[in-house]
Formats: C-alpha cells, sequence, structure tokens
C-alpha cells in the first residue's frame, strides 16, 4: 500500500515538472511582451518585467500589424463559415444519399487527407496562377474552403442520426435539402460546434498556404507577417518584447477560444483520425 | 485535386520558369532531367537535397519515438483513476498543439537565443550553452571530438554517397536542429497524448484486474497487457507522426530558412525556396515528389514491420 502511495506522488511530481516545462514559455512569452529590450536580455529567466513597458504593443499598432490582423479575421472568417456549410452538405451526401460513384468520392476524400500538404503548395500555385487568382484574397480563402477531415467528421456524425427521424421528414413530403436543413442540421449542433472551432483554429494558424497563394504584403496574415517581422529585422537588435508581443497577441483568439471550449478541441482531436 | 498533381507532375518534368502558363508551347518536356539533377548527376543540387534528406532524417529519429514515448507516457499517468486535475494537466499539454506553430517558433526563437532563457538556465548549473541557432556543429561529431576523435577517420571522409560524404552523413543533427527537435516534441505531444488517453479509456479494466490477481508487476502489465492492447493507436501515432516529421516546414520557414550552414534545411523547405525563391519550378516540383514517394515508402515499411511483429 505504501509502495502505491509512493508511486503515485512520483506520479504526480513527473506531470508538475512537465507541465510546468509546457507552460513556462508561455509564461516567458506573456512577461516578456511587456518588458523593455534590455530587461529581456538582462532577465531571460524571469517571467515578470523589472520595469513595465507596453511601448511594444504601441510600435506594433503603428506598424502592420492591425493589417495583419484584419487580413487574419477576414479570412479566418471567410474559411470557417465555407467549411461548416460545404463540409456538413458533403458529409450529409456521403453518409445519407445514395448516389453513383459514392464510394468513389469517399476514396478521394481519404486520399486526399493521405496526400501529404507540403506536396501540394506547387499544385496549388500553379492552379490559383492559372486562374489568374494569385495575389488575392480569393486565393488565400478558396483553396481553403473545403477539407477532408471536416467532411470526415460530419459524414461520421450524420451516420449516427437515426434513419427513423428522416423518414419522418420525407413522409411529410420533404426533399433531400429541405429535410437537411430544417431536421439532421438542428440536431447536429455539437457536430458543427466542433467543425466551427477547428476549422477557426486551423485558418488562423495556417501558414504556408499564405506564403504560397500571395505576394503582396498587403495580403499579410498574422502568421506571414510575424514570420517576416522576425527573419526580417535581425538588424535592428533582437526587438525580443516586440516579436513576443506579436506572437501574444496572435495566440489570444486561439486561447480564448481554447479556454472556453476546450472539450471540443479535444474531442475534434480523435474524431477525425481515430476510426 | 488530381488535375493540379497532374500539372505540378508535368512541371516537374519541363524546364517551364514560372512565366505564363506551364501548359504554353514555349515549355519543353525535359524527361528526367531534374530528377537526375537531384539523384544521380553531381553537384551543388544533389548536395542540396542529400542535405536536406540527411537532416531530415535525424529530425524524424529523434522526434518520432521521443514524442511518441512521452505521449504515453502522460497519458498513461493522466490515466490513474484516483488522480486530481486532470482537466488541467490535460489543458496544459494539449494547450501547445492548438497554438499557432508561427507563434510558438517566435517565443523558442528567444528562450534558445544565445542571451536566452535555455542558457540562462544551463548557467545556473555551470553550463555555457550554444548560441543554439547559429551553431551547425553534429552532435554525434561533438560527442566523438569529446571522446577525442578530432580528425574524421579516412574511410568515412574519402567516399562519399549523392555528393556528401559518410562522415557528413553520419554528423547527427546540429545544434540548431536539436532546438527545432525540442520545439516540434514540445508542440506535438499533447496531440498525441490526447489519442493515447482515449485508447486507455476505452480499455477494459478487467483485463488489467485478471493480470494483477495472476501476479503480474507494473511493469510486465504494460508490455504484456496495455501495449498490446493499444497497438492500434500506437500504429495510428507513429504513422502521424512519420508523415508530419517528413514535412516540416513552419519551424525551418520562421527559425532558419535551412541555416546554419544548411543543416536545418529539409526537403520540403527546399522544395519551397527551389521554387519560389529560385524560380526552378521543374526543380522543386521533382523534390515535393520525391518526398511524396519518401512518406509513402516509409508509410508502407511501418506498416509492414508492425506487421510482422504482431504475428
Amino acid at each position: 500500500m505504501r509502495q502505491r502511495r509512493s508511486l503515485r506522488w512520483a506520479g504526480y511530481a513527473v506531470l508538475a515538472v512537465v507541465a510546468a516545462v509546457y507552460i513556462y514559455p508561455f509564461l516567458i512569452q506573456l512577461g516578456t511582451a511587456f518588458k523593455t529590450d534590455a530587461d529581456a536580455t538582462a532577465h531571460p529567466l524571469t517571467p515578470w518585467p523589472h520595469e513595465w513597458s507596453v511601448a511594444v504593443f504601441g510600435a506594433l499598432a503603428q506598424q502592420d500589424f492591425p493589417r495583419w490582423a484584419m487580413n487574419s479575421v477576414i479570412v479566418s472568417v471567410s474559411v470557417t463559415v465555407g467549411r461548416v456549410v460545404f463540409d456538413s452538405l458533403a458529409g450529409y451526401a456521403l453518409a445519407r444519399l445514395r448516389f453513383r460513384g459514392r464510394t468513389t468520392v469517399f476514396g478521394a476524400v481519404l486520399a486526399v487527407l493521405a496526400v501529404p500538404s507540403v506536396v501540394l503548395l506547387i499544385p496549388k500555385f500553379l492552379v490559383l496562377n492559372q486562374f489568374g487568382m494569385y495575389d488575392t484574397y480569393a486565393a488565400m480563402i478558396v483553396p481553403l474552403l473545403v477539407d477532408a477531415t471536416g467532411v470526415f467528421i460530419m459524414k461520421q456524425f450524420f451516420e449516427t442520426v437515426p434513419v427513423s427521424v428522416e423518414e419522418a421528414a420525407r413522409i411529410d413530403g420533404a426533399g433531400p435539402l429541405r429535410t437537411f436543413w430544417s431536421v439532421v442540421l438542428p440536431m447536429s449542433r455539437p457536430a458543427l460546434i466542433t467543425l466551427t472551432i477547428l476549422s477557426f483554429q486551423g485558418s488562423w494558424n495556417e501558414l504556408p498556404h499564405f506564403i504560397v497563394s500571395r505576394q503582396d504584403p498587403a495580403l499579410n496574415t498574422l502568421t506571414s507577417g510575424v514570420a517576416t517581422l522576425v527573419s526580417g529585422q535581425l538588424g535592428q537588435g533582437n526587438q525580443f518584447p516586440l516579436k513576443l508581443a506579436a506572437a501574444l497577441l496572435m495566440t489570444l483568439p486561439v486561447a480564448v477560444v481554447y479556454f472556453i471550449f476546450s472539450k471540443r478541441f479535444t474531442r475534434g482531436t480523435y474524431e477525425g483520425v481515430d476510426k | 485535386m488530381v488535375v493540379p498533381i497532374l500539372m505540378a507532375l508535368w512541371v516537374s518534368v519541363s524546364d517551364w520558369t514560372g512565366n505564363g502558363s506551364p501548359l504554353s508551347s514555349r515549355v519543353h518536356f525535359v524527361g528526367a532531367d531534374n530528377y537526375a539533377a537531384l539523384l544521380t548527376d553531381p553537384g551543388l543540387t544533389q548536395q542540396n537535397f542529400a542535405t536536406s534528406v540527411r537532416n531530415n532524417a535525424y529530425f524524424v529519429l529523434f522526434v518520432v519515438p521521443l514524442q511518441t514515448a512521452l505521449a504515453l507516457l502522460l497519458a498513461m499517468m493522466l490515466n490513474q483513476r484516483r488522480l486530481k486535475g486532470k482537466q488541467f494537466f490535460r489543458t496544459a499539454f494539449y494547450f501547445p498543439t492548438v497554438t499557432s506553430s508561427v507563434a510558438i517558433s517566435v517565443v523558442f526563437l528567444f528562450l534558445f537565443s544565445s542571451t536566452g532563457t535555455v542558457n540562462a538556465a544551463l548557467g545556473l548549473f555551470g553550463v555555457n550553452g550554444p548560441s543554439w541557432f547559429a551553431d551547425p556543429r553534429g552532435i554525434f561529431q561533438l560527442l566523438l571530438h569529446g571522446l577525442g576523435v578530432t580528425n574524421p577517420p579516412q574511410a568515412l571522409a574519402a567516399n562519399s554517397f549523392m555528393g556528401l560524404s559518410w562522415w557528413d552523413w553520419l554528423s547527427g543533427p546540429s545544434v540548431a536542429m536539436c532546438s527545432i527537435i525540442v520545439l516540434v516534441v514540445w508542440t506535438s505531444t499533447g496531440g498525441f497524448m490526447l489519442m493515447f488517453y482515449a485508447a486507455l479509456q476505452n480499455l477494459p479494466p478487467s483485463v488489467d484486474e485478471a493480470a494483477l490477481i495472476d501476479g503480474a508487476g507494473p511493469w510486465q502489465r504494460f508490455w504484456r497487457v496495455t501495449l498490446p492492447q493499444l497497438r492500434p493507436t500506437l500504429f495510428l501515432v507513429l504513422t502521424l507522426g512519420l508523415i508530419g516529421t517528413w514535412q516540416v516546414f513552419d519551424q525551418v520557414y520562421v527559425l532558419s530558412r535551412g541555416e546554419p550552414a544548411k543543416t536545418t534545411l529539409t526537403p520540403a523547405y527546399l522544395s519551397y525556396s527551389t521554387s519560389f525563391i529560385g524560380k526552378e519550378w521543374g526543380q522543386g516540383s521533382a523534390i515535393a515528389f520525391l518526398l511524396f514517394v519518401v512518406i509513402v515508402l516509409f508509410t508502407l515499411g511501418q506498416r509492414w514491420l508492425l506487421r510482422e511483429k504482431g504475428e
């Protein structure tokens, strides 16, 4: 009995140490954003500032940062709305409608899941270029509108909805679209919320696609913008407080969503892949 | 989906320069030239590609076992029935996975900078930390240095494979790459931990209890009872880990762009920089397809290995 108790304490100790390692970088990030350059260099280990400074936030506001944030909002909101609409429509069609080539389409969705996204960077660019969409908002949004993972999650969910519910609607004379809209969709709120959160988080954090779909600095999102901020200005001192403040601000929206909906995040993680 | 890939496949065997449509008549078919430059023709192109493959191979070799083992360990500990604060630990471990890789890379840039947090912490123990992101020395070579081997053995330095001497192939990940390895393990473990955790929760407790009654110790129960039941999840985690690590891009793009001395160059980044910066589209596409082949081969090979063991 005593051995088991000491084992449990050891477990707690390991968990606590690992948790500290996982949380500490965020504390450093938070604290350093309010430090001065000199303070950050002199005291890299302490998360709290020795002299408070909010100067970097002013500096960020005067740079292109607000514009990047706006672009991120525009793109993420459009992508999220698109994914919720298209993924659920596609998922429903795959789960319920009997049409020719259904298994082929589903196979294609699975194949897309399997193709590494990095391999698709050049193909994406080629198509955007061919359609003359390169360097536009459309180039940044349209290719992300549907994602295979989302279709998959929605299909799995719709298959759990009992068929009898829909049959009642069909007997009342509702077509497939009508049944989908007024019967199935209201029942799928939990899945839709999960999909919304995952889509928002995914598009907010996306980087490679925004690198290859545009060139114009005015179209920078937070991810591509902050990436240039980091690599471009090393000449003018380290400016770590500025960079960490930028990173902090871009983390905030996702962090807020995460702390409100953390259960849904975790659900999405194994719903998408574990089958 | 199929059309863009076919287009890229065409580009990979053409001399398209990025101007106009790759389908126009001014673009010529060059056969396997782009692939040959990477695989068989000696030169800088081949050397860069070999270097990127070496770097990424070390990256995979370190990241995949580390993240899998750590994720499993954390999941097992969270699975203890009477553990308090589960929700807190889960949130802490998973949070890095949901946040932006760019933001986290920025944080790590500070942590691992020469005057940064990691070196300050090492300083407390009297260790002089390296300037992480500027140090191209391979850690295996550093280890050998420590053991007194300063000059490479003739056999390793004189012979080469794909334009890179064996000594270079065996150098180990550079110090800079090690920081990226730490970063990626730190961010990706949370997601895999949740998969293991979910699987553990679904295991019937009766099997474990039966083993307990039979007098199996904790170690035995883990290897003989729990792990075999986790095989499907383990398989999934390893596969996703392999696929993910062979495509590492974001962190390299933000942190190092392949520097120092090309020791953090990866095929994914090389493919991007060759096409989008160097404007050598055929070459870049060829790298992307070779990378695709590598990923497919690894996934198949790993599937085969695991099956072999189980039967």
